[in-house]
């Protein structure tokens, strides 16, 4: 009987994780798993609700991507409830979505992953984080703080909550957008424009360049991707577009998100609560072979980046091709996540921009008329950790009937094992492991930002 | 060095986690200088069985001072509480799950097995599916707050908890002082035109938006109470002002009582409901009545309903 290392919590991350890694009797690695440890029920305890309520409620998913939640929830509704939001209603939420992106990409990269490239992945625990950062490069500390802080209360300034919002509302949104909000919001999202093409320039010169020995291995696995698209011309879109799912070759069909039941289906293993989304419409089953993976496909920033065929802002687009250049189009390298959001960074910037420049966005026309009644709709944007979908049927009160959702970790779970038992199997030899060694296996997790 | 302090989350979504990061500059100081955090999953790399993994049992180092999120809902996360219990000198419950359940204890409401059962088996769910039980904590009975199973020294609620007031939590602890934290309900922190005139006799459903001008100030709108939306201004704790309003009204939108009640114990449904009742309005208007519990379902707040026992033929 072999050993069992658990490494619990999976630290810097955004959820509920432990890693238990099995090893035999000749300390070589029998197999391993990443337990996703909690269920709340959400898909059923908004049952009976009424649908325009939901969105208040369903942004408690996730305290980290809460935007995302309450406008996939909106969309949903709208869809259920046949109402189309005005334009200005519309491209408002739009613009609350890919804000709440830039925060979260500051977060993840240098709040949680960056201790692992910045002071090393076998630094001591006690300092390999943010507070070491803090410590070891208080200018950096500050800066990055002051950004995230400055995203955080650009949403918390015109939409009254940036944690578990409630401005967005079926039919559109609650309230409109003054002149001297959109000015106010253009000077600070020109600020963080700066800093998102400064973190880009940091990343390539200290973490990429300086890590790719480790890029180019660890967690590594081959795996189809699922994203969003422009209908028109298959640009990257993070609000709103048609579903693409890529297989490992490259080849991609595309949908809309009302089929979607067509061509994702969720694989339930005994030691995860979590459900693990796959590729039902490749007719090949679910399978986390290492060697011979079935039905499993990526999401979250890689995923979006390898999916789309260019980003329709020039920053972006400059730097998604200097990407493809460099490691193809499907690039698997897991780390290469933290450089596909980074550049999905610039693009929220810049997709800010644009929006508060549109000639409509201080209109005041911000909600369609809403009946409420019997529907169904399906609601998908993009949050930060992938493609999010919220899908509702009401009834003739327009209350909840029945709700199916698949949150953007979850199409993560099978890859992230899959990345985990690499990392931990090419880590881990003859019984030789240490802290720094076993922190590379949570690097591989990381990557994905859960 | 400063004081020793340890962070844990419980059944929570991490806006609580967030809502720290949001005290914003003035955070470097805080844990760099007062704070010695010596255990906090989002943020550093402390380990339950130790660095490596051997260990047996879930150990959480000593601190001074422990912050909990997150309701109680299944068995590790109360040996999580437990341990930080033990080996905290000070425990404060942060955020509405931690102190009344928050929206999870919306499962209060609901047939837990059933419910899990039915999650298991969505129509894009493999069928067949079954409940996990491996390696995966067991749920508890139903969804707690952190008091319902520990002592708890101080409580800060909110939905999420306001980055000023868990500022003064910390430095009021650094500074041997109490806290100073609002405890009145978040009318009394309204700014809007409350007229009084009893001329609503049934509650709307939020599919309109109220009636302002938007470039007019909050307090030249009418008390959305008033224009007829459910607004739980009334029977909430005050506490979510930033820039002189209630967040949610300061996006025109009315308040659903993230913060939980007024006082500790108090109940938000029966409270609305009398409040509603006294002003004469009918709250059989209000649809979905259960749910104006949805910030405070712990403490034997939220029940699954009762069967209605099918009447057997004559």
């Amino acid at each position: 009987m072999g050993t069992v290392l658990n490494i619990a919590p999976v630290s810097r991350i955004e959820g509920h994780a432990k890693i238990a890694i099995h090893l035999d009797d000749n300390g070589n690695v029998e197999d391993a798993f990443l337990h996703i440890q909690s269920l709340r029920g959400f898909e059923k305890f908004i049952e009976g609700r009424p649908a325009e309520e939901v969105p208040r409620i369903v942004n408690r998913i996730c305290g980290i991507c809460p935007w995302m939640h309450h406008l996939a929830s909106n969309k949903a509704v709208d869809g259920a409830f046949g109402v189309k939001p005005t334009a200005t209603g519309h491209k408002l939420r739009e613009l609350c979505q890919v804000m709440a992106h830039i925060n979260d990409k500051i977060l993840h990269f240098f709040f949680l992953a960056s201790p692992d490239f910045v002071l090393g992945p076998d630094a001591d625990y006690s300092v390999r984080n943010v507070i070491g950062i803090a410590k070891a490069n208080p200018e950096l500390a500050t800066k990055v703080v002051k950004m995230r802080q400055l995203g955080q209360m650009m949403l918390e300034r015109f939409a009254g909550k940036a944690i578990h919002p409630i401005a967005g509302v079926v039919g559109g949104f609650a309230k409109p957008m003054l002149e001297e909000e959109r000015l106010e919001l253009k000077r600070d999202a020109e600020t963080l424009l700066d800093f998102s093409l400064y973190s880009l320039d940091f990343a390539i010169n200290n973490v990429f360049s300086k890590y790719m020995d480790v890029i180019s291995e660890l967690g590594n696995i081959t795996t189809g991707f699922l994203g969003t698209v422009d209908r028109e011309d298959g640009s990257l879109r993070i609000y709103d577009g048609k579903q693409r799912l890529m297989k490992p070759d490259g080849s991609y069909v595309d949908f809309e998100g009302d089929d979607y039941a067509d061509y994702l289906g969720e694989h339930v293993e005994p030691w995860a609560y979590s459900k693990m989304p796959y590729a039902k419409s490749w007719n090949e089953g679910f399978d986390l072979d290492l060697a011979a993976p079935r039905g499993i496909y990526r999401s979250n920033t890689l995923a979006r980046i390898n999916v789309c065929d260019k980003i329709s802002t020039p920053r972006a687009n400059a730097a998604l091709e200097q990407f493809r250049s460099q490691f193809g189009r499907p690039a698997q390298q897991t780390l290469l996540y933290h450089y596909a959001r980074l550049i999905e960074m610039v693009y929220a910037c810049e997709r800010t921009l644009e929006l508060l420049e549109w000639d409509g966005i201080t209109d005041t026309d911000i909600r369609a008329k809403v009946e409420p009644k019997a529907g169904r709709g399906v609601g998908i944007v993009e949050a930060p950790r992938g493609t999010l979908i919220h899908d509702y049927v009401t009834d003739a009160n327009g209350c909840i009937e029945s709700a199916n959702l698949i949150v953007g970790t979850t199409h993560n779970i099978a890859p992230m094992n899959m990345s985990v038992k690499q990392a931990a199997t090419s880590l881990i030899k003859d019984g030789n492991y240490n802290e720094g060694l076993l922190n590379q296996v949570e690097m591989a997790v990381r990557a994905y930002d859960p | 060095m400063g004081v020793t302090t340890a962070l844990e989350w419980l059944g929570s979504c991490s806006g609580c986690e967030i809502a720290i990061l949001n005290i914003g500059e003035d955070l470097i100081p805080i844990i760099t200088e007062a704070l010695d955090i010596v255990h906090a999953p989002v943020l550093m790399d402390h380990k339950y069985f130790g660095q490596t993994g051997e260990g047996m049992t879930l150990t959480i180092p000593k601190a001074v001072v422990g912050i909990v999120t997150g309701g109680v809902s299944n068995h590790e996360h109360l040996e999580v509480l437990e341990e930080m219990r033990a080996k905290c000198d000070v425990l404060i419950a942060l955020g509405t799950c931690a102190t009344h359940g928050g929206i999870p204890a919306l499962m209060n409401g609901q047939d837990r097995q059933q419910s899990w059962e039915d999650i298991f088996a969505t129509h894009t769910t493999d069928p067949g599916a079954k409940i996990p039980t491996v390696e995966v904590p067991a749920p508890l009975d139903r969804v707690y707050a952190c008091d319902e199973k520990v002592k708890i020294d101080m409580q800060l609620p909110g939905c999420p908890p306001n980055p000023a007031h868990i500022a003064e939590v910390l430095m009021s602890l650094l500074e041997n002082r109490a806290p100073v934290l609002p405890g009145k309900s978040v009318c009394d922190t309204c700014p809007v035109k409350r007229e009084g005139k009893g001329d609503v006799g049934q509650i709307r459903r939020f599919v309109t938006n109220a009636k302002y001008k938007a470039d007019e100030p909050l307090s030249e709108m009418r008390c959305l109470l008033e224009q007829g939306f459910l607004c739980l201004g009334p029977v909430t704790v005050a506490g979510c002002s930033r820039r002189g309003a209630p967040s949610c009204i300061s996006a025109r939108v009315p308040c659903r009582g993230c913060f939980g009640p007024v006082r500790k114990d108090g109940n938000q449904m029966l409270d609305m409901m009398n409040a509603l009742a006294s002003n004469g309005i009918d709250y059989k208007s209000v649809i979905d009545r259960r749910s104006v519990l949805r910030f405070s379902g712990a403490h034997g707040m939220l029940k699954p309903l009762r069967k209605r026992p099918t009447k057997e033929e004559a």
